[in-house]
């Protein structure tokens, strides 16, 4: 009984660390391409990066970069995750 | 060797190849037919997914689409909404729907809704959207065969159809794959060279992606001031801060995009072949990272060829270029009818202007950018070869794996789990590819009338993954609530206001003149375009399903289980 209440805690953590994980990434996500890209492009383009006005480099090249670097991250934290989880479901 | 015969060679040698790699990699049970065996390395599935993504709109239309018709800035919409789709699909979509190890989409909407009823809507969207999107491919089979091969365009249709048929049927998901793998090799390298030569010659810079960042050789002058000068000269818009209608307009574009990317289901059910949940959100990255090179390679692209072809218009002098002066690639594409020269004021001069009563270049299609780019920048003729080849592979990759999405909904979902549960194994494989030929044929039939069809459909094809699909899918994953009423009300809702929104503006299937409510102005809500439309039908659907469920009674306690089985994170080897 206590076994399956102490299961049910650690799962609940779980999600809520997975939630927090995809909520902030998701925040990422938006802002530097409807942030970034379209909404505050124009501040943004006042900057320049060499040939490049900001605004535009992040909706035509950076935001897909930023992309890529958040899958591979939350492939790599959920896997960690995974693991401790199931660590800590073994002691 | 004559460019005809080169293109002869080069399509031949990879459709050579691509069919004996079908053959090879033949299916034998309906397990390896619709998903490979689930024993796919997640970076070979990567690049399978990015042939399968990569369409011939991608390849072909893409570039010239961000260059002209949306004039620079206002063509990020495609970049972002086309790539960041992918983040929703890793995050939110696919590593649950593995875990879930059936073979369709369906499959899951059916058993989640515990209901055929949600089943049968699911397999209806999933097939009017794949349906559509293979008439795209389609045409651009029977625009490339055409082009290159001296056809015409409806006997490129046809030889277009036959090899689609023939791999596809042959080789379910497993020959579809490592096919896929092979298209994507041709493919992008057929992109990239042109590309890198481009750069080369006009910043020095051999990475496309810098190239568009740096100065013009020889001067300190940077590309895109330089190009943005020479529009707002012409009397163009500047290139690099043109919105596409208005910041709304962009946001709901790029946001239909993305849910249709995340919602599609030809590309969803290519997860399902990876060994792993983990294997899955590792797989989505890879297939990010190669379709990426051809995404951030696109950009560049289009502004180099933009800027070569105003420099070709205008003489060192700073007038216009004499008709008699006009380089060979010119009278190349004339040939064609993309490219049209008009000299209307009798000057002996082509003026290209923003305005179209002055512009005497009167037509200059979005297509050609890609298409004649090795001729611009008088690259060899293997190159161009090489260029056909890319597209085809493009159109064909992407059009097998829609083709497999359709065949197994029908087979797997409607009869199998629907209407005949006790077909045999065998009886379930000869029905899918009796659905492949179905499909095959009413592509090709749709691809040629009613005429104007092809040229909507990825307006079509993505705002209704986007509103009936997507949500459908995400609800199901997260929303415990979500019961059988609200799903089903959900979907129909959402793809009936959008499948409204874009006849009302462009004919009902697209048949010119059948625009109903026709004294509405365009874009009459919030100035959105159809194409960018999704959206509004995915709010509409989360809406509608939400107050739905509300009222009626809460899903059993399966759905529970099924979820509670989804999220646990113990269960990760299948």
């Amino acid at each position: 009984m206590a076994d399956q209440q102490n299961t049910k805690i650690k799962r609940a953590q779980f999600y809520a660390r997975v939630r927090s994980l995809m909520f902030r990434l998701l925040i990422v996500w938006f802002v530097v391409s409807f942030g970034f890209g379209i909404l505050l492009v124009e501040p943004l383009n006042e900057i320049r990066l060499g040939g490049y006005k900001l605004g535009f480099w992040f909706a035509q090249q950076g935001s897909i970069f930023v992309f890529i670097a958040l899958i591979f991250y939350f492939a790599a934290a959920m896997t960690r995750f995974e693991r401790e989880y199931r660590e800590e479901a073994e002691q | 060797m004559s460019l005809t015969l080169l293109t002869y060679l080069v399509v031949g040698s990879t459709f050579a190849v691509y069919i004996g790699i079908a053959i090879a990699t033949r299916a034998s049970s309906t397990k390896d037919f619709y998903v490979a065996d689930g024993g796919v390395h997640p970076i070979a599935n990567g690049m399978a997914t990015a042939a399968d993504w990569m369409s011939a709109a991608s390849f072909i239309s893409m570039a010239g689409l961000i260059a002209l018709s949306y004039n620079g800035y206002g063509g990020s919409v495609f970049l972002m909404g086309w790539t960041g789709g992918y983040v929703l699909l890793a995050l939110l979509i696919a590593p649950y729907l593995r875990k879930y190890g059936k073979y369709t989409v369906p499959d899951f909407i059916g058993e989640r809704y515990y209901s055929d009823t949600a089943r049968v809507v699911a397999v209806i969207c999933l097939v009017l959207c794949s349906v559509t999107y293979v008439i795209g491919q389609m045409k651009g089979v029977g625009v490339a065969f055409s082009r290159f091969l001296e056809t015409d365009y409806e006997t490129g249709l046809g030889i277009g159809m036959f090899i689609v048929f023939f791999y596809a049927v042959l080789g379910g998901m497993k020959g579809i794959t490592y096919t896929q793998i092979a298209q994507y090799c041709v493919l992008i390298t057929a992109y990239t060279i042109p590309a890198i030569f481009i750069s080369l010659q006009l910043t020095g810079n051999p990475l496309p992606q810098l190239g568009l960042g740096s100065t013009l050789t020889g001067t300190d002058v940077y590309l895109l001031d330089k190009l943005d000068l020479i529009l707002l000269d012409l009397g163009f818009q500047e290139y690099t801060t043109t919105l596409r209608g208005s910041t709304l307009n962009m946001v709901a574009f790029t946001a239909s995009l993305m849910i249709g990317t995340a919602g599609l289901p030809h590309v969803i059910i290519r997860f399902f072949t990876v060994p792993s949940v983990a294997a899955a959100r590792r797989s989505a990255g890879w297939a990010l990272v190669f379709i990426a090179v051809l995404y951030t390679t696109a950009p560049a692209l289009a502004a180099m060829a933009r800027l070569n072809i105003v420099d070709t218009m205008q003489q060192s002098d700073g007038q216009a270029l004499f008709i008699e002066d006009k380089p060979e690639w010119f009278e190349n594409w004339e040939q064609t009818g993309l490219l049209k020269v008009e000299d209307l004021n009798g000057d002996g001069r082509i003026e290209y202007t923003s305005d179209p009563k002055t512009n005497e270049l009167t037509k200059l299609d979005n297509d050609i950018l890609v298409l004649a780019n090795p001729e611009i920048a008088n690259l060899p003729n293997w190159v161009i070869a090489l260029v056909a080849a890319g597209g085809l592979a493009a159109a064909l990759s992407t059009a097998a794996g829609l083709l497999l999405a359709i065949s197994s909904a029908i087979s797997h979902d409607l009869l199998k789990s629907t209407y005949m549960p006790s077909i045999s194994d065998k009886a379930e494989l000869r029905a899918s590819r009796i659905a492949m030929a179905v499909a095959v044929l009413g592509a090709g039939y749709l691809g040629l009338n009613p005429p104007g069809f092809a040229a909507g459909t990825v307006a079509l094809a993505f705002g209704l993954a986007a509103s009936s699909l997507f949500p459908a899918l995400l609800m199901g994953i997260f929303a415990r609530r979500v019961n059988r009423e609200g799903a089903v009300a959900g979907m129909l809702a959402g793809i009936s206001v959008t499948l409204l929104y874009v006849f009302q503006h462009k004919g009902i299937m697209f048949i010119p003149d059948t625009g109903f409510l026709g004294a509405m102005s365009p874009n009459w809500f919030f100035g959105i375009e159809p194409n960018a439309f999704g959206v509004v039908g995915a709010l509409v659907n989360f809406t509608v399903a939400f107050f739905v469920s509300r009222l009626t009674s809460p899903p059993p306690s399966s759905v529970d289980e099924l979820l509670d089985y989804l999220h646990d994170p113990c269960d990760v080897a299948s």
